[in-house]
């Protein structure tokens, strides 16, 4: 799992390298340091880039790769923001979806694809109508949380019917104002990253996370489980499906992450959140992910989009 | 459920075998065994009906059973020798649920078993084409055979007469046969199970009846129970663990889908279900034993309890896992006796609020009483000209009450002397919210007043469509209320209107701000989140009556109560229910919590002490009338009014 740090550090021969703390392997501490060679960082940077200035607008990054091992790209990805000022300012919208097809022989594409844009569709034709309408007005607003809920059945029927035999995960998070909604199927994820602590707000879907949940797995065992692809729950499983939605209040200058198994599974956590803190920007950030991953192996897909809220 | 489980295994399947041929019927192997039909198709190769084409003038099947062998030419060599000797085993089985077997041989890159083809159904279709469920002494039988021939795998023995068990490894109900006589059959045995090729890919499905020990790599005779009891659950059930969340069948009782079955064959599938191996039943006997004292007890009186039956052990001593929604003692406290009682001239509606060494609480004898909470002696009344339907509030050592008087009164709390009074234009029945130095109260005449908590002057009003009679929420620069025609506002602290939101009938609950997010209950039976910024609703709840509770929050859960009777507990996450508990009255009390219990009265006349995390009764106490009003609590003590006329005073 580390392969890919030690790579790094290995090939880094500036003098900070040098009077940095060597890299406690097996550690959580989300302060370790690693020094960031493709970013382009001057070495100084290091601790000035965190605490970042917050954005005094919805800031976006997104990254998407292959991989090194697939010939396919199965991961989706949909990201639109709104904003309105003036007299009357509206709150700032953002819908960000991550879907990661399976099913091979192109159905696995299809159906990440088709749920990324139906959800999208049915989340923008309820919400848009309801924001751009007079704040003073008594129009009639939907309830978000159903908006979701309608959005990724929606998304599940259209898959069912239009690609029976795919399947694919979805993660999507939709931003009103401070507000998020998020509905999620399946293995790919969401963190937020808010007064220095990141927390992963989804629960994977998958065999591996319940046997870990019910102490029968340990982290690692998990991590190299030959099972640990196995979901129990996805888009395009049937009718009926069980998707989780909840809605959480994001904090000014909070950083919302959402990314494939093709990241998550090969950086973990605690380097995801470093890299974060140690890039110049968001879109950086992204890149230097993706970039990660691929060093890491990168058996599959990579996808990943993070988004900061104004402070 | 059924399309479902179809698709997931379509997906499966697709990845598993793509590419893989199979015979053609009419092929003939080793000049003998003439292919008719494909019977099924797994991971490793398809089973197939065929003829024995050695009896010619008699039709004789044979089920045959294919294994591709797709490992390198190294592999290949050792992997035939594996299923060489585990269909020696195989054929040396004597036992009436396992099929014989004929004939085994290797065909280029293909292993082939040949043995007795089972006239019949398997179990996973015969459950499917069933209208309804099955009924429990159907599956009893089953279960019976099944642990039988378990424990003849089990107990194999080598043949030199040293132990060595057989283990089935993936027993569900495709693997079981019900041939034409109604006898169970075993199917599928796992040769070379450990040799499938490694799944590759995000992949829906999960096995659904395997432990989780299987998942460490452990395989043992546990394992088989375990499996057992997962396919004896979906057969009551109907509802297949492929595709539930895996390891959930203590979380979906059997009796709740299939009324039918006993409480004591469901504690012996979940006892065969522990997590753990050895809080299983010991052994396929030990199972089967149990499973007979069940089934004389059913064919004999149906009215004497399990209990002197020779359920094992390890199930006597699971009972209690396996049952973990039973019901606990309930403490009725209806005869204990309180701290204290405070009698006063009529019905108390409002609720209490302690401040200091004092308890105030308005009734509709017109009084307010401030009365010591140690001991439930009155310290002072103050008298109003009208009825006192809503509690007051404290700040700094002055109280400030609205009354059907039309008045909002300031008195001492100390002393109940009177500092000012407003007068509003209709009664006030809405209590009143302290913020920046003044009091914001609402009143039947449709205003909201903004009062100077000092001099008790006015500092505006804002007029809504109808009476306001719930507490307005302060926060920031805003001000939350709504009014009883279903209309709620949000207003800045210059009396303009932010956004405003519209419930379908009157909203007399008190609204509650929680992290951003306001909460407001409506007489349409409603609750409804909303973002506190933007109005935005961020989802529903819906009960079956009015809401008049006002609600509470501990952790991620919302307390309220209805007028459906329930108390409710709904996840502020997503708006999702819970649990809900009945109680035989209205609950229009607003619940309180402390230390994880939720204290809250029922027009039936009781207070209840509920677990905040699973719903279930502390204890209750009741009175002799009606509550509605919400209960306080500080220092360990529950104080709580009833129209009986009478304050009570309670150990939490």
């Amino acid at each position: 799992m580390f392969d890919f740090l030690k790579k790094w550090l290995g090939q880094i021969r500036s003098p900070v390298s040098e009077t940095l703390p060597p890299l406690p392997l097996g550690s959580s501490d989300p302060d370790a340091t690693v020094p960031l060679p493709e970013l382009g960082l001057r070495a100084s940077d290091h601790d000035q880039i965190w605490p970042r200035p917050s954005p005094t607008r919805f800031t976006v990054g997104l990254a998407q790769h292959v991989g090194q091992v697939r010939t396919h790209n199965e991961d989706v990805l949909l990201a639109f923001t709104g904003e309105l000022r003036g007299l009357e300012p509206m709150p700032h919208i953002g819908l960000f979806v991550v879907a990661d097809g399976m099913g091979g022989h192109s159905l696995g594409e299809r159906a990440s694809g088709i749920a990324g844009r139906t959800l999208a569709r049915v989340v923008l034709e309820n919400v848009l109508p309801s924001l751009l309408a007079d704040p003073r007005s008594d129009y009639e607003r939907p309830s978000l949380t159903e908006v979701m809920e309608l959005a990724i059945a929606e998304a599940n029927r259209t898959v069912v019917r239009l690609v029976p035999e795919g399947g694919t995960t979805l993660t999507g998070a939709l931003i009103v104002g401070d507000q998020l909604i998020l509905c999620h199927v399946g293995d790919t994820r969401a963190y937020v990253i808010s007064d220095g602590k990141m927390e992963q707000l989804t629960r994977d879907h998958s065999l591996v996370q319940r046997l870990k949940e019910m102490g029968q797995l340990t982290d690692d065992e998990a991590a190299v489980h030959p099972q640990r692809s196995v979901l129990y729950r996805a888009i395009g499983q049937g009718e009926g499906l069980e998707a989780d939605v909840i809605s959480r209040r994001l904090s000014p200058g909070t950083i919302l992450i959402v990314c494939s198994d093709g990241l998550w599974s090969l950086v973990p956590d605690h380097i995801i959140h470093q890299i974060i803190r140690q890039s110049p920007s968001i879109q950086d950030a992204c890149e230097a992910l993706v970039h990660a991953a691929n060093e890491a192996g990168g058996p599959d897909n990579i996808t990943v989009v993070i988004v900061q809220l104004p402070g | 459920m059924f399309d479902a489980r179809k698709a997931t295994r379509s997906v499966t399947h697709r990845l598993q075998s793509a590419g893989d041929g199979n015979l053609k019927p009419g092929s003939v192997l080793q000049n003998r065994y003439s292919i008719i039909k494909v019977l099924g198709v797994g991971g490793m190769g398809s089973v197939y009906q065929a003829r024995d084409l050695r009896f010619p003038n008699v039709t004789k099947y044979v089920a045959v059973k294919e294994i591709i062998n797709t490992a390198d030419p190294g592999m290949r060599e050792m992997f035939t020798k594996i299923f060489e000797r585990e269909a020696n085993t195989l054929a040396s089985l004597d036992h009436p649920a396992i099929p014989k077997i004929y004939d085994y041989f290797n065909q280029s890159d293909r292993s082939f078993l040949v043995m007795e083809f089972i006239d019949g159904k398997d179990l996973e279709t015969y459950l499917n084409e069933f209208p309804g469920l099955l009924s429990e002494e159907v599956v009893i039988e089953w279960a019976i055979e099944l642990c039988d021939v378990l424990s003849y795998l089990h107990n194999h023995k080598d043949k030199d007469g040293n132990p060595e068990p057989i283990i089935f490894r993936d027993l569900k109900p495709s693997n079981i046969m019900l041939d034409q006589h109604g006898s169970i059959r075993l199917i599928d045995f796992g040769i070379a199970r450990d040799y499938q090729a490694g799944q590759k890919g995000t992949m829906i499905g999960t096995e659904g009846y395997s432990p989780p020990e299987q998942y460490r790599g452990e395989a043992s005779p546990a394992g088989d129970i375990y499996a057992l009891g997962a396919t004896l659950h979906h057969l009551l059930t109907k509802q297949d663990p492929r595709i539930e969340p895996p390891f959930t069948f203590a979380e979906r009782p059997i009796r709740k889908s299939n009324p039918g079955v006993s409480l004591e064959l469901e504690t012996i599938i979940m006892t065969a279900l522990n997590y753990n191996p050895a809080e299983r039943f010991a052994s396929a006997e030990a199972m089967k034993q149990a499973l007979k004292t069940l089934r004389r007890r059913l064919s004999g009186s149906l009215s004497r309890p399990m209990g002197t039956g020779r359920i094992d052990a390890a199930a006597a001593d699971s009972l209690g896992q396996a049952r973990p929604a039973e019901a606990p003692a309930v403490i009725s406290r209806s005869e204990v006796t309180p701290l204290w009682v405070f009698r006063c001239e009529d019905e108390i509606r409002a609720s209490p609020v302690v401040s200091g060494s004092l308890v105030y609480v308005g009734a509709y004898d017109n009084n307010l009483y401030a009365i010591n909470a140690a001991d439930g002696k009155l310290v002072w009344k103050y008298a109003t000209e009208g009825g006192l339907p809503a509690p007051p509030v404290i700040h700094q050592d002055i109280l400030y009450i609205g009354s059907e008087d039309r008045r909002l009164h300031a008195i001492s709390a100390k002393s109940g002397r009177l500092q000012w009074m407003y007068y509003a234009d209709g009664p006030i029945r809405a209590a009143p919210r302290f913020a920046d130095g003044h009091i914001f109260i609402g009143a039947d005449d449709h205003y909201l007043h903004v009062v100077n908590a000092s001099t008790g002057r006015k500092a505006w009003r804002y007029q809504a469509s109808d009476a306001i009679r719930c507490r307005p929420v302060v926060s920031g620069d805003r001000v939350y209320f709504g009014c009883e025609s279903g209309e709620f506002y949000a207003l800045d602290l210059r009396a303009e209107r932010k956004w405003m939101f519209r419930a379908k009938r009157g909203i007399t609950s008190s609204p509650l701000l929680h992290n951003g997010t306001l909460y407001v209950c409506s007489l349409d039976g409603m609750v409804y989140a909303l973002d506190a910024s933007s109005g935005w609703r961020l989802w529903q709840f819906r009960t079956n009556k009015p809401i008049l509770s006002s609600p509470t929050i501990d952790g991620n859960l919302l307390l309220v109560g209805s007028a459906d009777n329930h108390l409710y507990a709904i996840d502020i996450r997503n708006g999702r229910e819970a649990w809900r508990f009945a109680t035989n009255g209205q609950v229009n009390s607003s619940p309180a919590v402390i230390g994880g219990t939720v204290y809250v009265g029922s027009v039936d006349h009781s207070l209840y002490a509920i677990e905040v995390a699973s719903g279930r009764l502390r204890w209750k106490f009741t009175a002799k009338g009606p509550i509605t009003s919400s209960p306080a609590i500080a220092n360990n003590v529950v104080y709580i009014g009833s129209f009986d006329h009478h304050l009570y005073a309670l150990t939490a």
